[in-house]
């Protein structure tokens, strides 16, 4: 049996690196179990030649499709949104744009504000300092000043604007709608031992670059250096329980497949939306038969995604075409509800830029924009480089019938059960995605665009993974407090996305972060009387 | 099939003459179909976790053309072709895919459109910082986020 540990996170992800960092100063004995590896830099796909393909394959933001050793299998089968993660030292931050937002004030306040949804047991104050110490450690590029946000400082100048962002802004101005530089975790500027970004375009596929704040190249160095210990390759199963009912540890396999008890006072799940549900239903035994954590029935429920919708426009003048980043600028025009559009709540615009030459003949085919024979070469010429657009962000509000749960048939390599998703996407979502479709085409047209062209909801866009343990002051209505702590079992954390109540209309990461940080410094302040 | 290929003869034959109504060479601009030798050689080598589904369109476009597809009229080539296309699913949209993604990364077809052929790491590309006097009138709009 191993050594027991005074803290063990499971995932080293975007939260799990962020709360171990945070708890080293405790001088705790804090281990993570990681179910990925650490990854290579050197081995990017950017580093090759094929690296429009290894997009497609390997670096693909489907595990189903990747299907790497280190990741699982998801039943998604019955969801119209598929599911996108990592799983590695990193976890999805190593595959993510990097777009930076935070969430607003009003989006801790939905019931309150517009009658839908909840309020969250925490607000925007709360959360200000563990954003802003996130940002520090993660390396923010933006401009201060964005009339859509209440104030906060990027350390670092805004990412290049390029000729697609440009083009796009004039469209907005004449619109007269808001815009404004992304807040980005890439770093425009040396930044903390990290090298300035150069342009890859491949944020989405691991940056080599080193550019982009992944938690492996953040958090995790800090952290390990301050005490905590990392191992790789091991798959926590389930969380055990002793006669108090308090968890006593995690069976996990290693990298050759044997099984290993580890013991641990506090166990920290930080594994996203999905995984975290998983283990916590994975973790029922006789005294926790509907699995550890959920005797409010709701594990694994109120599963948020961002419905996504993707609008592009085709340019007669070049844009920035492969040149990168992803990340330019943002529009919050449409953020705040306004019930006169027909739903509630609102999304973020985020633009783009454009393709490199692989994608741009693959997705060029897709949408039927590439024809076979003679005219293919004119064609691809009219589109490579002239091609540029946005996504819309869309937020979901929590329904408890769109469900993480456990597939009876499906197992990983290791025999653990898979999780399964359930999901609808519900009237507001759609009248959401529509209002957003039918604006940006707007905007695309105002810049000058002669072709638009629109998908709703992005099929494989289930990047954003929230809601299947919130958090809540009502042991009936939320798995975890308002700090992050089990209801049931007092030395189960989350720290993930898990524990969102709202999805709000903004990419989750640095909020998880946040969380993650604002989490682990309750439990610093509490550590005399942590389990009361 | 033979050696590391995991087409058989008759697939490959077939894939080559699809390739070649997909991307004929071009003479105006200086590229070479996708049926080109070492087009195809990157095709056969790197289908990896998709020979499966490129097998499957294979077997179908066998099944449309009752014929090796390089023997049929250009005419005829070209309609059966098209049917395949129209068809659509997960095992054409593979085929199509590995054509293009081994395509556009041959060196001459790279070269002709103006970009050198190198990986992106670690030279990286140049992006104008762009005309940020654009965002003058967003600044003189007052904050518009909402009090909670």
């Amino acid at each position: 049996m191993n050594d027991p540990v005074d803290v063990l996170i499971i995932g080293a992800g975007a939260s799990g690196a962020a709360v171990a960092w945070s708890l080293a100063e405790t001088k705790m004995h804090i281990l993570c179990l990681e179910q990925g590896d650490w990854m290579k830099p050197s081995e990017y796909p950017s580093t090759g030649r094929d690296w429009g393909a290894r997009q497609l394959s390997d670096f693909h933001h489907s595990p189903n499709r990747r299907a790497r050793e280190t990741d699982y299998p998801i039943n998604d089968a019955d969801s119209p949104i598929k599911i996108a993660n990592f799983n590695g030292v990193g976890g999805g931050t190593v595959l993510y744009a990097g777009h930076f937002p935070r969430l607003h004030p009003s989006d801790f306040r939905v019931r309150t504000l517009d009658g839908v949804a909840d309020d969250w047991p925490i607000d925007y104050a709360t959360m200000e300092p563990f954003y802003a110490e996130n940002d520090r450690m993660t390396g923010v590029s933006g401009l201060a000043g964005d009339p859509a946000y209440p104030p906060h400082e990027p350390m670092m100048p805004p990412l290049p604007l390029g000729k697609s962002g440009a083009t796009l802004a004039r469209g907005l101005n004449k619109l007269g709608w808001h815009w404004w530089p992304s807040d980005s975790a890439i770093a425009s500027v040396d930044y903390e031992g990290r090298a300035k970004c150069i342009n890859l375009a491949h944020c989405t596929s691991g940056c080599a670059q080193g550019a982009k704040a992944s938690t492996d190249i953040t958090y995790w160095p800090a952290a390990i250096r301050a005490g905590v210990e990392l191992r790789t390759h091991c798959r926590v199963r389930e969380i055990t329980t002793n006669e108090h009912g308090m968890a006593s540890g995690v069976v996990y396999y290693d990298a050759d497949g044997v099984e290993h008890f580890q013991p641990a006072e506090v166990v920290v799940l930080a594994c996203n939306a999905v995984g975290t549900a998983r283990v916590l239903l994975n973790s029922a035994s006789a005294r926790f038969p509907s699995g550890l954590a959920n005797s409010s029935g709701l594990v694994g429920k109120n599963l948020m995604f961002h419905p996504y919708a993707r609008i592009v426009g085709y340019f007669d003048e070049t844009l920035d075409g492969y040149r990168g980043p992803g990340n330019c600028i943002w529009s919050q025009e449409f953020y705040e509800t306004d019930r006169t559009r027909g739903f509630v709540r609102g999304y973020t615009f985020e633009f783009s830029r454009g393709q490199g030459p692989v994608m741009a003949a693959v997705h060029g085919m897709q949408i039927g924009r590439l024809p076979w024979g003679a005219e293919h070469h004119r064609a691809y010429r009219k589109l490579f480089c002239h091609r540029t657009g946005m996504v819309a962000i869309c937020e979901d509000l929590a329904e408890e019938h769109n469900a993480v749960t456990l597939d009876p048939e499906l197992k990983d390599a290791h025999g653990i059960p898979a999780p399964k998703i359930a999901y609808t996407l519900s009237e507001n979502s759609r009248h959401m995605l529509d209002h957003a479709v039918a604006r940006a085409t707007e905007i695309l047209r105002a810049a000058g665009a002669y072709d638009v062209w629109s998908e709703a909801p992005i099929a494989d866009g289930g990047w954003h993974l929230m809601g299947t343990a919130r958090m809540g002051t009502d042991p009936a209505r939320s798995v975890v407090n308002e700090w992050g702590r089990s209801h049931d079992v007092k030395n189960v954390f989350v720290v993930d996305g898990s524990i969102f109540v709202t999805s709000a209309g903004v990419n989750p990461t640095r909020t998880i972060q946040a969380l993650a940080l604002y989490v682990a410094d309750q439990m610093k302040q509490r550590l005399a009387n942590l389990f009361d | 099939m033979s050696g590391d290929n995991p087409l058989t003869p008759a697939q490959s034959d077939d894939l080559r003459a699809i390739a070649a109504v997909m991307i004929p060479a071009s003479m105006e601009f200086d590229v070479p179909g996708a049926d080109d030798p070492a087009i195809q050689a990157d095709i056969i080598a790197t289908l990896g976790r998709d020979a499966g589904l490129v097998r499957e369109a294979l077997d179908e476009l066998a099944r449309l053309a009752g014929l090796p597809l390089a023997s049929l009229a250009p005419i005829r080539r070209e309609a059966v072709a098209m049917e395949l296309r129209a068809k659509g699913g997960a095992a054409v949209a593979t085929l199509t895919r590995v054509v293009l993604q081994c395509y556009y990364r041959d060196d001459r077809v790279v070269r002709s459109l103006g970009l050198e052929p190198r990986p992106p790491y670690p030279k990286g590309h140049v992006l104008e910082d762009g005309d940020w006097s654009l965002l003058d009138p967003v600044r003189a709009r007052p904050p518009f986020w909402r009090r909670a």
